[in-house]
């Protein structure tokens, strides 16, 4: 085995950590997409190893001019159909300075529903080839087996309007069942292109 | 030079890593201090390295009551105009617990302007008036997509009021951005740290 040695007050020639922790935010998974899939989902890692996720949407484009980008959670069984009751704030602007504003999304939230939740509004998220959205969302304690599973997401799309749109939406799973998967799809249409990270955060 | 030995299993004046090994998901990659500053600008260091930078601003301090403002560069620094598209909206609340509101900051906005975005409310220039916040820029090296980002700040302003403002949008441009700057819309930056993350 070769001898590394302290350059000064750094270490050279080491390449990996061993056990160390790697930092407050940990990554777990890419999946990145570069070609048409209907759906992005982690169906891992997602346990008591953390007591917060995040996941990192990063130029997720669509196939589907005016699809919405949309998230949900698997809660035992196969499908990704938990519960949820959620808000939805959206406000938006567009290139022409026509409209501009914004509100509380009436018909962008869930009241005790299982299908999919927006990350977006509907008549967003543009397929022209430079339009994309990004963002993130928090989940907090999936493996809570007391606790509902709250979780909240922001994210910003170049809309099929020309306009700029900031979306943001909460809410929580109402189950006490752990939640060990999470599914990103457009509402029609496939994901062509982007990146979507998980990430741990550390509990100390 | 000094030897440094290992500490039982661990390891003892350490300073720095090889830039093979990755400091966990947030990386810092430089730090700039104002100083009666009438910009800072980060011109280095935001490249394709990752797909996402943080800058985080904290109590940036203002010589007048004055938002800060940011712009990107796609030369380096050497113009900050890039065309944006933008949305602005504030929760506010006055200390005094009168009118608290939530409403859309339609003279904070940009449609395809090259001008610099609020990324916070009017800083009030008291002792002890100031903004923190976040403003993620996401994929910049990006050649195919605009260039999104997303902000918050929390700002005391005149007189008395905290502000929770929020801006996003993006940057109109399928060219790289590799430079940021950051300045008041009048004044200068009397203190107060920027630093640039990028997110692994």
């Amino acid at each position: 085995m070769a001898l590394v040695k302290y350059n000064n007050n750094s270490i050279s020639s080491v390449t990996a950590l061993g056990s160390l922790p790697a930092g407050g935010l940990n990554l777990i998974t890419t999946n990145t997409i570069t070609s048409g899939v209907s759906s992005s989902s982690f169906t891992s890692n997602i346990d008591s190893t953390y007591d917060t996720y995040l996941f990192k949407f990063i130029n997720i484009h669509g196939a589907t001019d005016g699809s919405e980008f949309t998230v949900n959670f698997r809660d035992g069984s196969s499908a990704f159909d938990a519960t949820k009751t959620t808000t939805a704030v959206y406000y938006y602007h567009s290139e022409n300075d026509s409209e501009a504003g914004g509100s509380y999304k009436t018909d962008g939230d869930l009241a005790q529903g299982t299908g999919y939740q927006r990350l977006m509004d509907g008549s967003t998220s543009g397929a022209d080839n430079d339009q994309s959205l990004c963002g993130d969302l928090f989940l907090f304690s999936p493996s809570s087996d007391t606790f509902v599973k709250h979780f909240i997401a922001k994210t910003n799309s170049a809309m099929s309007w020309d306009a700029t749109g900031n979306y943001f939406v909460a809410g929580y799973c109402n189950v006490t069942a752990a939640i060990d998967g999470v599914d990103f799809k457009f509402t029609s249409g496939d994901i062509e292109s982007g990146v979507i990270k998980m990430y741990g955060l550390s509990k100390s | 030079m000094a030897l440094n030995f290992c500490n039982n299993n661990s390891l003892s004046s350490i300073t720095a890593l090889p830039a093979s090994i990755s400091g966990g998901g947030l990386n810092l990659i430089s730090t700039q201090t104002a100083s009666s500053s009438s910009t800072l600008s980060f011109t280095s260091g935001i490249d394709s390295t990752y797909k996402e930078y943080i800058f985080k601003f904290i109590n940036i301090h203002s010589s007048a009551d004055a938002p800060l403002t940011f712009n990107m560069s796609i030369d380096g620094g050497s113009n900050y105009n890039v065309t944006k598209t933008t949305t602005a909206f504030l929760a506010y609340n006055a200390e005094s617990g009168g009118s608290p509101a939530l409403g859309y900051e339609a003279g904070r906005d940009i449609a395809q302007g090259t001008g610099f975005q609020d990324i916070s409310y009017d800083i009030d220039n008291v002792d002890d008036g100031s903004t923190s916040g976040f403003l993620h820029l996401f994929d910049p090296s990006n050649t195919t997509f605009v260039k999104h980002f997303i902000a918050t700040a929390n700002t005391q302003f005149p007189t008395a009021y905290s502000g929770n403002y929020f801006s996003a949008g993006y940057g109109n441009t399928t060219s790289a951005v590799n430079a940021v700057q950051f300045k008041l819309s009048s004044g200068t930056m009397d203190s107060g740290v920027i630093k640039l993350y990028g997110v692994s």
